[in-house]
């Protein structure tokens, strides 16, 4: 039980930092995201308790929301960008590619060694070099099929290297 | 207490060492292609080369200094380095230029051809002389991609805080309000409500306690002016939200971000943060009885939280669903309070009008709608990027004179190849051809069945099917929906199911009428803007390519080939039987012997166009 320990321990930290301020709510998911990369179900109902809400608004919110997520996601996130201007530049062969690469089947985001997730998001404001993706924090404009797949050739070589 | 003078005069005195500046954009365009990498370089290959170089102004700093500005807009170019006081830009700029640029026009002012932007043989020095810039007409632009948008110095130096001094000092709650209003300047979100008249509606209440918000949860897929304008100039934005909250009596305020423009948050958590440490946020501002504090708030993905409500409830930690108005928030807003929502680039905008007065503001655009608006020029044209107008301006201007014209596949200008232009996102509608010398202003663009939006363009060429682009938005309003209202949920869903069926052939004639009719339910049946706005690309693009509807249903045939269920591909006779195709293919589709004509298996084909892409011979095409 000593992780689950300092799992809480840190979800504390983040609600004191809030002030257990109730109004907080989707800063204090977003910090606790930030830390886990998703948000753990005993999490959100530690919250809720603390802050005194029903668990049901703190589910609520957590999936309004497009930026939480309730599953674990991979360790390198694939965020192909599906705005207009990508989407008039064929972005949608982006996506294929990737999960061609990747071999993810239709409704399949992540891969079975949780090393990446394929997200589509609706705009990340780089329309000028479109078709654009982002890997973790990296944006990457003027993409191709072809260029998309490299990149993923890239982390698999660093991640190789890495074992 | 903050004194303005000093902090010009100092920035003056420490920039006269300074004999050459080279400006590195660091927006999100130019970022994504390596442009923190080329000002690295140039940091490092300035001290091998002995040139005195800096990235700080400071008194004993005499040389050259190296500095990063926000978007400047060429985004197509980037990474893109100005130098001043030459007016060099040079476009494309990587690691490797970075040595040849500092020995040659760092040190000795001459102009490296290779570097500049060129076009049809013609090679162009600056911003002075490219028509991309030329063209247009940037005030509220004009500091974003100079100066750093880190150094709240700099802002000052250009005159900064100047207005927001000035209203709190000089000018009473209702002057500002009338100044505003007698300005004509109209909410830059989407709307166009008078901005002057918004602020009295707060002003006017009676509340021990009012807020001020900065909407910039710019989620409309295609538009980024205000990312740019809180990347490049934020503090052009906390002088806008000082002005307004002294105008309307709101002592405290949130500058709501989308979570996804993480340099812009990030620009503007600092750049709040040095406000604070300057004093220029705070308890009695420049010495007055106005006290303002800002935060900045992150938002977390959903475009239904543009709207004024729905962005009220979820700064309130609640999911952000809209609320019937009235009441309006200048009644009854955050926390029950009255409150004052106002887009970037109108925040932006208001230093510019108490500085220089209504009338100097009104000069500029049309009678209606005054000033100048940003936007996002995006999709198949020669260069995209980000600029600014006046209100009025036409399309043609747009797209062919600053832009370049709009492009083919290959991105090769073809004029013939104008099909239409997308404005306004998901709550806008498309113009064509026809509207191309139309007057692009808040109410001319309302009578054609588009609006403003927030300002961005998509140009579209005959290569995109406007069946599939009312798809594209339909799809996107469905997921964005909130769900609150049951027409806006259920009827985009089956709108979204509709098109769907249409671009898939599997639809009849009376699909149109009940689309109509469906579209028109929708508008009157939604509480909130998303909603009532969702069918606009549906209806207009229903009203302008209508026969391009027809062809999905009668003759199951997509004229622009992209809906892939109704095409094929086609191997044709100028195949030479070179096998690229065969071995390019991901599921084998294509059988073939070298030298002997290809052939598809089209039970086989995933219709993912890399065999067409791949052919040397043009030999693969769509039907």
């Amino acid at each position: 039980m000593e992780s689950n320990y300092v799992k809480f321990e840190t979800v504390c930290r983040i609600l004191e930092e809030n002030s257990f301020d109730k109004s907080k709510l989707i800063p204090i998911l977003q910090a606790i995201q930030e830390e886990y990369r998703y948000l753990p179900e005993e999490i959100l109902a530690f919250i809720a308790s603390s802050l005194n809400i029903s668990p049901a608004k703190v589910y609520g919110v957590a999936t309004f929301f497009a930026h939480f997520a309730l599953q674990l996601k991979g360790k390198h996130i694939v965020k192909v960008c599906d705005g207009t201007a990508c989407h008039v530049k064929k972005s949608a062969g982006l996506i294929d590619a990737l999960k061609n690469k990747l071999g993810l089947k239709a409704g399949e985001h992540s891969t079975k060694d949780n090393l990446f997730t394929i997200e589509t998001v609706s705009c990340l404001g780089a329309c000028g070099l479109a078709p654009v993706l982002l890997i973790d924090d990296d944006v990457h404009g003027q993409m191709t099929p072809d260029k998309a797949v490299k990149l993923i050739d890239v982390i698999l070589g660093q991640e190789g290297a890495k074992e | 207490m903050i004194d303005l003078d000093s902090i010009v005069q100092s920035v003056k005195k420490t920039g006269e060492n300074i004999t050459k500046r080279v400006i590195i954009c660091a927006g999100t365009g130019c970022v994504a292609n390596g442009s923190l990498k080329v000002f690295e370089s140039l940091i490092t290959t300035a001290k091998e080369l002995g040139i005195k170089a800096y990235i700080e102004l400071k008194e004993e700093n005499k040389g050259t200094l190296l500095s990063k500005s926000g978007c400047q807009g060429f985004c197509q170019n980037g990474p893109l380095l100005n130098i001043l006081p030459n007016g060099i830009l040079y476009t494309k700029v990587t690691v490797g230029d970075v040595k040849e640029i500092l020995e040659k026009s760092v040190k000795n002012n001459e102009l490296i051809d290779r570097l500049c932007y060129s076009y049809n043989g013609t090679i162009y020095k600056g911003q002075d002389e490219i028509p991309f810039y030329k063209k247009q007409h940037r005030i509220v632009l004009k500091q974003c991609g100079v100066i750093d948008p880190e150094n709240i110095k700099e802002y000052i130096a250009e005159g900064g805080y100047r207005a927001a001094k000035k209203a709190c000092i000089e000018m009473k709650d209702k002057e500002i309000c009338d100044m505003v209003l007698l300005s004509g300047l109209r909410g830059r979100g989407g709307g166009g409500f008078p901005t002057g008249r918004k602020w009295d509606l707060t002003r006017i209440q009676t509340a021990s306690k009012k807020y001020i918000i900065c909407n910039g949860d710019e989620g409309d897929p295609g538009a980024f002016m205000d990312r740019s304008v809180m990347e490049g100039n934020p503090h052009s934005v906390i002088e806008g939200l000082i002005i307004a909250a002294k105008a309307t009596g709101a002592d405290e305020g949130y500058i709501y971000v989308r979570t996804e423009y993480a340099l812009a948050v990030e620009r503007m958590k600092k750049a709040v943060k040095d406000a604070i440490d300057l004093g220029v946020l705070g308890n009695n501002i420049f010495g007055s009885s106005q006290s303002f504090t800002l935060q900045v708030m992150e938002g977390a993905g959903a475009f239904v939280c543009g709207e004024e409500t729905a962005l009220v409830a979820s700064i309130e930690g609640k999911r952000g669903m809209p609320l019937p108005k009235p009441p309006f928030p200048a009644q009854s807003g955050l926390w029950k309070k009255p409150t004052t929502i106002n887009n970037v680039e109108t925040l932006a905008t208001v230093p510019l009008i108490i500085n220089y007065g209504a009338d100097v503001f009104r000069s500029i655009g049309t009678k209606s709608s005054p000033g100048t608006k940003t936007f996002a020029l995006t999709g198949h044209v020669l260069n995209t990027g980000l600029i600014e107008v006046p209100l009025g301006s036409t399309l043609r201007h747009i797209v062919f004179d600053i832009s370049g014209g709009v492009t083919d596949e290959k991105d090769n200008v073809k004029e013939s190849n104008f099909k239409a232009v997308q404005i306004g996102g998901p709550s806008g509608g498309c113009l064509t051809e026809a509207h191309l010398d139309l007057s692009l202003d808040f109410d001319s663009l309302k009578k054609v069945g588009a609006m403003v939006g927030s300002g961005g363009l998509v140009v579209m060429n005959k290569s995109n099917c406007m069946v599939n682009v009312a798809k594209f938005f339909m799809q996107f309003t469905q997921n964005e929906s909130c769900g609150k209202c049951v027409l806006c949920r259920e009827g985009t869903r089956q709108m979204l199911l509709m098109l769907n069926d249409i671009t898939e052939g599997k639809a009849d004639e009376n699909i149109i009428p009940l689309l109509e009719k469906l579209a028109k339910a929708v508008q009157v049946g939604s509480l909130c803007g998303l909603g009532k706005t969702a069918a606009n690309p549906v209806l207009s693009t229903l009203k302008y390519f209508r026969d391009e509807y027809y062809a999905h249903i009668k003759e199951i045939r997509c004229p622009a080939g992209e809906c892939e269920s109704l095409i094929n591909y086609i191997i044709t006779d100028k195949c030479i039987g070179c096998t690229v195709c065969t071995m390019k293919c991901p599921v084998k589709a294509i059988n073939g012997v070298r030298g002997k004509k290809h052939a598809i298996d089209i039970e086989k084909c995933v219709k993912c166009s890399v065999c067409m892409n791949s052919c040397k011979f043009n030999a693969i095409i769509r039907g």
